[in-house]
């Protein structure tokens, strides 16, 4: 079973319910952390690093004897990242997609594909959660490909759960973190900034089509309007998590709160209500 | 941040753009933008957290422009010619098609990348390349001055081409209405909208807070920043949540010789403010209402 963890809104508590409900599980659980452009599941999983890569895409590479300067490279690239100057192309590796358009439709097969590097994929394992983390360059633009690679990864994991730390926004990042997964638990606060970006976030995961449900974080420290959405528009609340200095001191050093009974008792009720979540939807699809 | 401090880009408007940024979220950017707006006394804002902006939650913006934003190219099978060959998705990196059951291919909008590999590929023309709508972009009134913001779609793309879209209209409405501030709220993370935010402008701003991933986040943005030359302000939001943290920031600031401009104690009505639609200072008197406005005041005399 794949949970991802997402919110329209920063700052709502994604890795934090993401890193508590990995260490609350009983059995080998595997955390991706796909929020590449900014990862912080690893300053709360701790553990050893297993290994660590080079994330890259593919960029085009000009063989100057093969090339004729025909244009027709640039003429494909819909994003405008190789300008043919002096007869020569030239390419322009932040601008590129890595679609391999200009590669496939070059007719003297002056083209050929490199690897560019963008990020670094690292992996560690603390007790029975292992974590997969990508983390995209600095001043690299793409995080898309990073994300995918994070999943790549992933992809015949020996664990049967997994859970995903996705970016914050509803743009293309977010969407492909969560489009694959069984369940989708939007992190919202009782704010105005909460609900606001909790609607686009719902607008969202139900454009991607993908099941979903919300924690309400931080409850307590604003109003009931998070709630009364939920509320009037059928979506369940799996679990609220109190509003409490405690926490935010905790987070601040890196820590889980789960070895403090009462949380570990919240976050054992929002595994049970996750497993009952899904079990429906699988029921409501057969 | 001085009159006479040019941005990297070298323009020479008189309009200064100050970019606030935080690479993780939700560490009060907003806030403090709004209350900044409040603080001035002729600025324009821009909203650039174009896939969830929340300042017009604040400035209660009253429409006067609002424009469809098309951009890019984004690929539609049509069944009826498709023959089912396949050879679309073999070539598609984005793994954005999808078979149908009657053999047919379609492609989910959300995962086309708009490269058009497919439709130069597809022996039966079977495959139509249309102009992308990505979302609408507004001009505002607000009671601080005017605004310009936009709304990505759901599951939109070209976020990083929107920001730009939304800069531009800003600058060049305060060239035309001689305001002499360009205040940015730009979007978390350090990827294409955050580089779209702050190519080009005067300064930035960032705000933080004292925890390890908001101290691991702010490394990375300002590292960002720092590639653009421009001058870096740091501020620390919450930081009586770790004083250690809130020290080890500031020291570190000064020492990569960037701005240390204040901190902004943690304050439960910074909350009441939001939900009332109102700025921090509009709202809070006392300490956290005079620690804003030494920040304020520090950016426009620090250097």
């Amino acid at each position: 079973m794949r949970v991802a963890v997402a919110s329209g809104k920063g700052g709502t508590g994604k890795t934090f319910v993401t890193v508590n409900l990995a260490r609350s599980y009983d059995e080998p659980v595997l955390v991706m952390d796909c929020d590449v452009e900014e990862p912080n599941s690893a300053i709360f999983l701790k553990g050893e690093q297993v290994s660590s890569r080079r994330s890259h895409v593919l960029i085009p590479s000009v063989n100057e004897q093969l090339c004729d300067g025909c244009r027709v490279c640039s003429t494909v690239c819909e994003f405008n990242a190789i300008a043919v100057i002096a007869g020569k192309p030239l390419i322009f590796e932040d601008l590129c997609h890595a679609c391999g358009g200009c590669a496939t439709f070059c007719p003297q097969d002056a083209l050929h594909e490199v690897e560019h590097e963008i990020g670094t994929i690292t992996e560690q394992q603390d007790g029975s959660i292992r974590l997969i983390s990508g983390k995209l360059d600095v001043g690299k633009a793409l995080a898309v490909p990073v994300i995918r690679d994070v999943k790549r990864s992933a992809e015949r994991a020996r664990e049967s759960m997994m859970l995903i730390d996705s970016p914050p926004g509803t743009s293309c990042p977010m969407v492909w973190t969560v489009s694959d997964s069984d369940l989708v638990i939007l992190v919202t606060e009782p704010t105005a900034f909460g609900l606001h970006d909790l609607q686009l976030a719902v607008e969202t995961v139900r454009e991607i089509g993908v099941p979903f449900a919300v924690v309400l974080n931080k409850d307590g420290v604003g109003d009931s309007r998070v709630e009364r959405y939920c509320e009037q528009n059928g979506i369940e609340i799996l679990a609220r998590i109190p509003h409490d200095r405690v926490i935010a001191e905790l987070y601040a050093q890196g820590e889980t709160i789960v070895h403090d009974a009462r949380y570990a008792q919240v976050f054992s009720q929002l595994w049970q209500k996750i497993v009952a979540f899904t079990a429906n939807e699988e029921a409501h699809r057969a | 941040m001085h009159e006479q401090k040019r941005g990297a880009s070298g323009d020479s408007s008189s309009v200064k753009e100050l970019v606030v940024l935080s690479g993780k979220g939700g560490t009060g950017k907003t806030t403090i933008t709004a209350s900044f707006a409040a603080l001035a006394d002729q600025v324009i804002l821009a909203d650039c957290d174009v896939d969830a902006a929340d300042l017009h939650l604040i400035t209660a913006p009253t429409l006067v422009t609002d424009e469809p934003f098309f951009s890019g190219k984004e690929a539609v099978v049509d069944s009826e010619q498709c023959s089912g060959c396949g050879l679309c998705a073999i070539a598609c990196r984005f793994d954005a098609f999808v078979e149908k059951s009657d053999g047919a291919y379609t492609i989910s909008p959300v995962h086309c990348e708009g490269c058009g590999v497919c439709v130069r590929i597809c022996p039966e023309e079977a495959i139509r390349f249309i102009d992308r709508d990505c979302g609408r972009w507004m001009v505002s009134d607000t009671r601080f001055g005017p605004m310009v913001h936009a709304r990505l779609h759901a599951a939109g793309e070209n976020s990083g081409k929107l920001v730009t879209l939304v800069r531009r209209e800003a600058k060049r409405i305060a060239e035309k209405q001689n305001i002499p501030l360009l205040l940015v709220d730009g979007p978390p993370g350090i990827g294409c909208a955050v580089i779209s935010s702050v190519t080009g402008a005067d300064a930035v701003l960032l705000v933080t807070e004292p925890s390890k991933s908001g101290l691991h986040d702010l490394e990375r943005v300002t590292a960002l920043a720092r590639s653009f030359s421009i001058p870096v302000y740091v501020c620390v939001n919450k930081c009586d949540i770790d004083t250690g943290i809130t020290e080890s920031i500031r020291r570190r600031t000064i020492e990569d010789g960037n701005y240390f401009v204040g901190t902004i104690p943690y304050d439960e009505q910074m909350v009441k403010a939001q939900n009332m639609g109102l700025s921090a200072v509009e709202f809070i008197e006392g300490e956290t209402r005079d620690r804003i406005r030494e920040i304020w005041e520090s950016i426009w005399t620090t250097q």
